[in-house]
């Protein structure tokens, strides 16, 4: 799965002279934790929670009703941002954050800023995740959304005598259907793909020849 | 004498074959072996017998059990009881009658390729059945039963006391080899290969970098798939140059299935044979520049076996032999197999040029980053 299929693409933001009132308004407003700071359309900071509560006094001082509001979101934000690609496994992009203590990363492509990527999202799909624990290739079928369908494409994968690695089902774009996503352990999945197209289900990878290029 | 190529091969290795629906087809060799012939690019001087590997120099990266699993297996037929634990007897790689010998003969092959140039009785030499990558110590994987790679390769180690550089641009990342020397700092290996979020076997992630004091000596560049050549091509220009200038080998071994390929049945990525023209160059290159030329090649994986693998390979042998290889295929070779293709023989060795691939733009951005991790590990070892 690619941080594509996950992140949130209409991204909250701000620019380095809001002030650090009117951020801390939005974030309470939307319910989100961090806001990527945009400058002439290029990421050049972002700013959390967290970096908020750390310049308390600051907010304290600012956001009383009838205060002069002073300080803008360059004063607080933080200016090295870890990025992820909108191609990025999700695995990598968890990583990062883990790695890094931090929660979120704004996906950025063609140098502008194109979603964000939070640890929520990958909680939310750490359920979908699968791992390659032997060697194995990717295969993912689209069956109708009701009992039975599971067992009926492991019977077609099981006369070819090859081991399932691992199983997932994912929600498909079209209503009433399903994905089944298997690892196989085989080099060559194009004997089981063709019965399996042949028995009525579509593939939707790996791709044939003629699709897709 | 700067450039003299051993074009290692017999006949006989037509013998490794797992039967004709099996997309591992020895009939590829042949197609190739007559391609070069009728290009005027093979002299009956260039080709060398190999010599079939014993048990003992099998066993210098194999388990005595696999092995003699295998022997046992392949004198019946049959796969014995227990043979399935190791990978036999699967529709990727049944047991045939005779296996044994015929992938001994492959091993052989490697083997006497690099002892040819270990030797100093040529500059480079091509084992054109050898490129088995997958196999493991005790497993046979993704067509191959014995890795000739790893084998050849501890034998360079064990008898010249060389420091080993692997170059590996088969589609599929080159696993058995990379695992059977990953905690060894003496031999460096290099794979750049289609991404196995999808293909098989499904590693060869960035982050493989090697472990105890071999940390540092496995590169992995995992590509997208979809890639095409100026990508492809742009990622080994990147890498390959600074990771090897880095290590200093004394001899380098590559590996060049041409599985990448745009029509090859069995991966994603959309190479054309410009790409398969340029692998070899640049190896070679490296090899002049980096370690008196000594050069070992293997074939690999390619499963288009009428349209891209007597090409690609022909582009392979011609750099190391330093012969130019002509524009058109001659129709002699057309003429001879062309009854018996599926589909139409190409008429040139290069590509006319396939139309461009959907997402290219995002998938040249992200193999950069890619490209740029790799080599932002490559600093990091350099300064610890
Ligand atoms: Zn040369
Ligand atoms: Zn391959």
């Amino acid at each position: 799965m690619l941080v594509e299929d996950i992140m949130t693409r209409d991204v909250e933001t701000v620019s380095p002279s809001t002030n650090i009132c009117d951020a801390l308004a939005i974030m309470e407003e939307r319910r989100i934790r961090h806001l990527p700071v945009l400058a002439g359309g290029a990421l050049v900071g972002i700013v959390s929670e967290g970096d908020l509560k750390e310049a308390q006094s600051l907010v304290i001082r600012d956001c009383r009703e009838g205060a002069e509001r002073r300080t803008p979101v360059e004063v607080v934000m933080r200016r090295r941002v870890f990025t992820a690609h909108p191609l990025d496994p999700i695995e990598e992009a968890a990583l990062v954050m883990y790695r890094r203590r931090i929660g979120c990363l704004p996906v950025v492509s063609g140098g502008e800023l194109v979603g964000i990527v939070t640890q929520t999202d990958l909680i939310r799909s750490l359920v979908e995740l699968m791992g390659v624990n032997r060697s194995s290739s990717r295969l993912e079928v689209q069956v109708p959304d009701r009992p039975g369908m599971l067992a009926q494409i492991a019977e077609l994968i099981r006369k070819h005598g090859v081991n399932i690695s691992s199983v997932l089902t994912l929600p498909a774009e079209e209503a009433g259907e399903k994905k089944l996503v298997f690892r196989l352990q085989t080099i060559d999945l194009r004997r089981i793909a063709g019965d399996i197209r042949e028995a009525g289900y579509r593939i939707t990878w790996p791709p044939t020849l003629d699709e897709t290029r | 004498m700067k450039h003299r190529a051993a074009f290692v091969y017999s006949p006989a290795y037509a013998a490794y074959s797992f039967g004709t629906e099996h997309p591992f087809n020895a009939r590829r060799l042949e197609l190739t072996v007559d391609l070069l012939q009728s290009m005027g690019l093979l002299y009956p001087s260039d080709v060398e017998e190999p010599r079939p590997a014993t048990p003992e120099q099998l066993e210098l990266k194999h388990s005595k059990q696999y092995v003699a699993t295998v022997e046992a297996s392949s004198r019946t037929g049959r796969p014995v009881p227990g043979a399935a634990e190791y990978g036999l007897g699967t529709e990727d790689n049944p047991v045939f009658p005779g296996m044994h010998e015929a992938a001994s003969l492959i091993v052989g092959g490697t083997l006497t390729a690099a002892e040819l140039v270990a030797s100093g009785r040529y500059t480079h030499a091509l084992s054109i059945g050898g490129g088995l990558h997958h196999a493991g110590a005790d497993t046979a994987s993704g067509f191959c039963i014995y890795n000739d790679i790893a084998v050849a390769i501890e034998h360079l180690k064990r008898s010249y006391g060389v420091r080993v550089a692997y170059i590996d641009t088969d589609a599929h990342h080159g696993d058995g080899v990379q695992w059977l020397f990953y905690s060894d700092p003496e031999v460096l290996t290099v794979s750049v290969h289609e991404t196995g979020r999808y293909l098989f076997p499904g590693t060869g992630y960035v982050e493989e970098r090697g472990a105890g004091a071999g940390y540092g000596y496995s590169v992995n560049v995992p590509l997208e798939a979809f890639t095409e050549d100026d990508s492809f091509i742009e990622a080994l220009e990147k890498v390959l140059p600074p990771v090897l200038e880095d290590f200093r080998p004394d001899i380098i071994v590559s590996q060049h299935g041409c599985d990448g390929h745009r029509l090859d049945p069995l991966t994603d990525l959309c190479l054309s044979i410009r790409s398969y023209a340029l692998v070899p160059r640049l190896i070679h290159e490296l090899a002049h520049a980096l370690c008196d030329g000594r050069w070992v090649a293997v074939g690999g994986g390619g499963y288009n076996i009428w349209s891209v693998v007597p090409r690609a390979w022909a582009y392979l042998w011609a750099s190391m032999a330093e012969r130019s290889v002509p524009e058109v295929i001659p129709h002699n070779w057309s003429a001879k197999w062309a009854p018996r293709s599926p589909v139409p023989l190409p008429q040139r060795v290069t590509d006319e040029g396939f139309p461009p691939v959907r997402r290219r733009r995002e998938i040249e951005e992200k193999n950069r980053i890619t490209v740029a991790r790799v080599l932002g590990g490559l600093v990091r070892r350099r300064q610890g």
